[in-house]
């Protein structure tokens, strides 16, 4: 009994480890093998062809989104949005079950001042990239080599963040 | 068909698949979504270090390298077998103030006068290939989620801090773009 307690104690505080500074997160309980991922490389498919066919990874359309001269880009986030917020509305009105049978739990998030800093140094690095996270991945797919750079310095942003979190104000 | 598939896709049927990400992620898995907390997983699983930030079990958060290993090889599909032969359709406000600033390349989705392996080392190489992606990765995980997991999930969901979030990422874009970048693209 004290052992499932316990395990059950490290779980959670592995899931608050990974909850922390995170907007996606792994809230099933349930272990499956790890082939079951693919599902979800099958969808990361259709997404990458639609970053690249919508053209959403080009840093031309960044450039037109900022400078307010084509509504493309607030199309296509406003749409997303809009199809997020009726599919969460449903599935929690609704109390859909995952297709496991577990309780969906999307996790509230407490506000820090790192949406405000890290946002504003994001949103200057992304006029400069003209890339999200996700977009890097789709470019060095679609071909652009060099932006394996620009990702390998993403992840080392990610790292120094990690390193210095403790100094920096939340 | 495949004609009409090779034609840039309009927002509607972007938006409207990545808005059905949501849901997906949700009920094929309980996990909520979001991409750049994959720079995290990566650092946690090949250089966590004595750093408690990188300090849990990425096996369990494995799915999201599996869900961008999957936009790579979606993004080479979408390049490789239903590339549009033509130059990409600007704004021709966009287009014509690029040029003024040598940026007249837009035959393909990036600008080939920035981002290429010889521009790398020179100054403005340095700034948007290698400042450039390390503010991304720095600044979204500080503010705790990028495009996807702010502006879609946590919008999605109705997290105001979230909405803060999407503000900053805009504030800080439309800075960029107006006061810094006319400066940074005649380096």
């Amino acid at each position: 009994m004290s052992t499932n307690l316990e395990q059950a104690s490290t779980a959670d505080a592995d899931l608050s480890a990974r909850e922390l500074d995170a907007m996606c997160v792994n809230e099933s309980e349930l272990k499956h093998p790890w082939w079951y991922n693919f599902k979800y490389t099958v969808w990361g498919i259709l997404f990458g062809i639609v970053f690249v066919k919508a053209e959403i990874i080009s840093w031309f359309r960044i450039q037109e989104m900022f400078r307010f001269e084509s509504f493309h880009m607030y199309g296509v986030i406003g749409t997303a949005v809009f199809v997020g917020l009726i599919s969460v509305q449903l599935i929690q009105r609704l109390k859909l079950r995952t297709v496991h049978g577990e309780t969906i739990h999307i996790p509230k998030k407490e506000f820090n001042k790192g949406n405000l800093d890290g946002g504003l140094i994001f949103g200057l690095g992304r006029a400069i990239t003209g890339a999200c996270p996700g977009p890097l991945f789709a470019q060095v797919g679609a071909g652009f080599s060099v932006v394996i750079v620009t990702f390998l310095s993403a992840v080392a942003g990610t790292y120094v963040y990690g390193r210095f979190r403790d100094k920096l104000p939340h | 068909m495949l004609e009409t598939l090779k034609q840039p896709w309009p927002w509607y049927v972007a938006g409207a698949l990545i808005g059905l990400t949501v849901p997906y992620l949700l009920l094929v898995g309980n996990k909520t979504f979001g991409i750049s907390s994959s720079l995290r997983h990566l650092c946690a699983a090949c250089m966590p270090g004595d750093i408690t930030f990188f300090k849990y079990d990425w096996k369990k958060e494995a799915w999201n390298l599996f869900f961008v290993g999957g936009i790579a090889i979606g993004a080479f599909i979408g390049a490789q077998f239903l590339s549009n032969p033509d130059p990409i359709i600007l704004a021709e406000s966009t287009q014509a103030y690029l040029a003024t600033k040598g940026i007249t390349d837009t035959t393909q989705l990036l600008p080939s006068e920035i981002f290429s392996w010889d521009q790398l080392f020179t100054v403005r190489g340095l700034i948007f290939i290698v400042l450039g992606g390390f503010m991304v990765g720095f600044g979204t995980r500080w503010a705790g989620g990028c495009t996807s997991g702010h502006a879609i999930m946590g919008l999605s969901s109705l997290q105001w801090p979230s909405l803060v979030a999407t503000i900053m990422f805009m504030v800080g874009g439309i800075v960029m773009t107006w006061f810094i970048l006319p400066y940074l693209l005649t380096l």
